[in-house]
């Protein structure tokens, strides 16, 4: 790796963990309801929602209760992006005149913005209304992330409470969540990134003179239509949200979505702030603050490792390029590398960086196209899906799922070393190990099973791409991704067909709706037990041997479940290539 | 079960009207009083008319013009009403006939041009509307505009050296040039 590509990852990490720790702590303090100074002046509005809403926020929720509430504001989400996307040719916002988008495609976009997966199988400039974007993608990239988010706490108050009923309130964790996080900090992003040259209009498509008319089938092209529109504002969220669906067709790789390095900087640090920081926050609530930097590190060791591999592989590049006699070493001057499908002011590293982030956080925007990444450049992003979305993960739902993971950690020392599996101070029982096991198997089972129906069936394998091993990876990729609420693709997959939109709709609801479940069952078990203190007899779960075992536990259950449908992909793709020689 | 039904609908509409209608609006009057110009997507005029977007590339196929990075968009290349990229995998044997027949195109355009070619020349960029190449890949090209252009060597050099940017605060990103603002710069040359 060259020295600047050493230096902007190293900057990259130092960023994110120095802003991480502040933010972490003043999330604990709004969950609380102790709310941070530069938030207090919006507690009227907080209390107002409330009012009219009926809710009364200090009524704690059966974790039933609590589940309930988050399925039916989904469910209602789900019906007004459906809804929106339906009828939008006569609607107003609309200054394209963009066609009503067809029902399997609005099916599909609709869970896929309400799970918080932001899968696209359209393409943004070309598909939906500025009304569809603001109104039903973006308010629920606010609220997918917030609802991840109120689950987590949910779950983090499992743990603290002691032979309680409730795990709090939903409607509270989901306005706090919002109102007090994601907004304020999407507004400054939103700011930030406009400075950068991202686009924040309600003006129509830009028509400008080519300076060099084209000649095409059918004459002489003078003008080119510039697609504009309200980005800013959503791809400020899309970030923060790990949520990732682009304004445009190509995401962050779109200039006007991603104009400068500065801008791919803020993003790539958005991806991963919100999940990061809420290792803290947990810390902070569960009373051991060193039990979140415990989490933090695995994760973080995760991402710099996998991370590392897939920069390696893409500046390795394709043999393909060097045996056609091209320039592909890096330099001051140029990136080198496998430059196909990656932007210039980006390069190698920073596409590869970002592949790294928003796969291992349940993000899923991308800046370089993913399906021209070379193989093993390609197999970092999918693994790191099929790791359960745990390294850093969702917002909220990163940590949860890791949290699961943690306990059959516990679980599996507890049988090695015969000590009492407990973790911060509750028993792990059947229970709470037959939940945590739904949580961690359905994913895999979701991926694997919709993958291979699509492998066998024509729609299926109709919207392969590329040929070969490669065609296998696009399929294996958009149910790895769906499967666990990611949302980046092997963009040559045609998936934008019946077929797809309704196998890959479901694969996200499973992902997003029986983990999200599980996870709230342990919550409410576990704040109905007694707190145990620690003996000689528990499992020190702040240590660095903990780090090693968490780590285990999901590269483990990770490689063993997908390493042989891996091999058929990416490992078959690895060594054909190496063949090129 | 419907106890929760009316605090769901009320949420949905309130925090819809918060974050899909204030929010929105709010970043846009923001952005609409401190950059204008790029929030309405960077324009660049030339005498009086707009001629393109500092941050979207445009398809440059004569010699006399640098050419950007291949673009995979259709119909046309450089669609910034449709972005797209290639998608193609790293063996897919239609990227290496793409590769051979854009080499072809660029050493028949200067066949005294020996030197290897800068990859990012020859293989499309993600978006499709990538506005940059490579200082590599601009100075590969620049023996040829000196000459089809009747400009000195060092001229052309210091063009290109004026439409580079280094990477952001001298880390960032890569260094890259602007390949419509330098066509522009070239057609303002006086011959």
């Amino acid at each position: 790796m060259t020295a600047n590509g050493t230096l902007q990852i190293g900057m990259y990490l130092a960023a994110l963990l120095l802003l991480a720790w502040p933010l972490g702590l003043n999330m604990a303090r709004v969950y609380a309801g102790d709310l941070p100074r530069y938030v207090r002046w919006l507690q009227p509005l907080e209390n107002g929602l409330y009012r009219m809403a009926g809710v009364k926020p200090d009524q704690g929720m059966s974790w039933l209760r609590y589940a309930t509430a988050f399925l039916i504001f989904n469910l209602l989400g789900l019906l007004v992006v459906y809804a929106l996307q339906r009828l939008q040719l006569w609607l107003p916002l609309n200054p394209q005149g963009l066609a009503n988008v067809t029902p399997d495609s609005a099916f599909n976009t609709a869970i896929s913005f309400v799970t918080n997966t932001n899968w696209q199988g359209y393409g943004g400039e070309t598909t939906m209304s500025y009304l569809t974007q603001m109104l039903g993608l973006n308010v629920q990239n606010f609220v997918s992330a917030a609802g991840g988010m109120a689950v987590l706490i949910a779950v983090v108050r499992g743990f603290t409470q002691r032979e309680a009923d409730g795990i709090g309130n939903f409607w509270v964790d989901l306005t706090r969540s919002t109102l007090y996080i994601l907004l304020p900090l999407s507004l400054i992003l939103a700011v930030a990134l406009v400075s950068q040259g991202v686009v924040q209009t309600f003006a129509p498509s830009q028509t400008v003179e080519l300076v060099q008319p084209l000649q095409t089938a059918t004459g002489m092209e003078t003008k080119q239509t510039i697609a504009v529109g309200p980005a800013a504002s959503q791809i400020a969220i899309k970030q923060l949200g790990t949520n990732g669906g682009g304004f445009f067709s190509v995401n962050s790789a779109h200039p006007l979505e991603n104009p400068t390095p500065l801008s791919n900087f803020l993003e790539m640090l958005a991806i991963l702030l919100i999940p990061a920081a809420l290792c803290i926050t947990f810390g902070k609530m569960v009373g051991d603050i060193r039990q979140g930097v415990v989490i933090l590190a695995a994760m973080t060791i995760v991402l710099v490792g996998l991370g590392a591999v897939c920069v390696g592989a893409e500046q390795a590049g394709n043999p393909l390029f060097e045996r056609l006699g091209l320039a592909t070493r890096a330099s001051e001057l140029s990136a080198g590398g496998n430059m196909e499908g990656k932007e210039a002011r980006f390069g190698i590293v920073n596409s590869a960086i970002w592949a790294t982030a928003t796969t291992a956080a349940s993000n899923g925007s991308v800046n370089a196209m993913h399906d021209s990444f070379t193989p093993l450049g390609g197999m970092v992003p999918m693994w790191l899906m099929q790791l359960g979305e745990v390294i850093f993960g969702g917002v909220g739902s990163g940590l949860y799922g890791m949290l699961m993971f943690a306990i059959v950690a516990v679980f599996v020392a507890g049988l090695m070393i015969g000590r009492t599996p407990e973790y911060l101070g509750k028993k792990i029982e059947a229970f709470e190990v037959k939940m945590a096991a739904v949580a961690i198997l359905v994913p895999p089972l979701v991926v694997l099973l919709g993958a291979a129906i699509a492998v066998v069936v024509a729609p299926g394998v109709a919207g392969i791409a590329n040929p070969g091993a490669h065609g296998f990876s696009e399929i294996l990729y958009a149910f790895s991704s769906a499967g666990n609420n990611n949302g980046s693709a092997f963009g040559g997959l045609s998936a934008n067909t019946p077929f797809y939109n309704g196998m890959l709709g479901f694969a996200m609801l499973f992902a997003r709706y029986w983990l999200g479940i599980a996870v709230l069952a342990i919550a409410g078990s576990l704040a109905a037990k007694k707190s145990i203190p620690a003996s000689v007899g528990t499992l020190p779960t702040h240590t660095p041997l903990f780090v090693l075992l968490l780590i285990g536990a999901v590269i483990v259950v990770g490689a063993l479940t997908f390493l042989p449908a891996l091999a058929l992909g990416p490992v078959v793709e690895h060594l054909q290539m190496l063949g090129v020689h | 079960m419907l106890k929760e039904l009316k605090p769901a609908l009320v949420m949905l509409v309130t925090l819809s009207a918060l974050t899909g209608v204030a929010y929105p609006l709010l970043v846009t009057g923001i952005a609409q009083g401190l950059f204008p110009d790029a929030a309405n997507g960077s324009l660049i005029e030339r005498d009086g008319k707009a001629v393109g977007s500092e941050l979207i590339g445009q398809s440059f196929t004569d010699p006399k013009y640098f050419w950007g990075r291949p673009s995979a968009t259709g119909p046309t290349p450089f669609n910034a009403a449709a972005s797209s990229g290639s998608n193609q995998g790293p063996l897919n044997p239609a990227l290496e006939e793409a590769v051979k027949g854009r080499i072809a195109a660029l050493k028949a355009a200067d066949p005294a041009q020996t030197a290897p070619i800068p990859v990012d020349l020859v293989t499309a960029s993600g978006s499709g509307l990538d506005p940059h190449i490579s200082p590599s890949a601009a100075a590969w090209q620049a023996p040829r505009i000196a000459r089809l252009r009747g400009l000195a060597p060092d001229r052309v050099q210091s063009l290109i050296e004026q439409h580079t940017d280094g990477r952001q605060f001298s880390v960032l990103g890569e260094a890259r040039v602007n390949v419509l603002q330098l066509n522009l710069a070239l057609d303002a040359e006086r011959r």
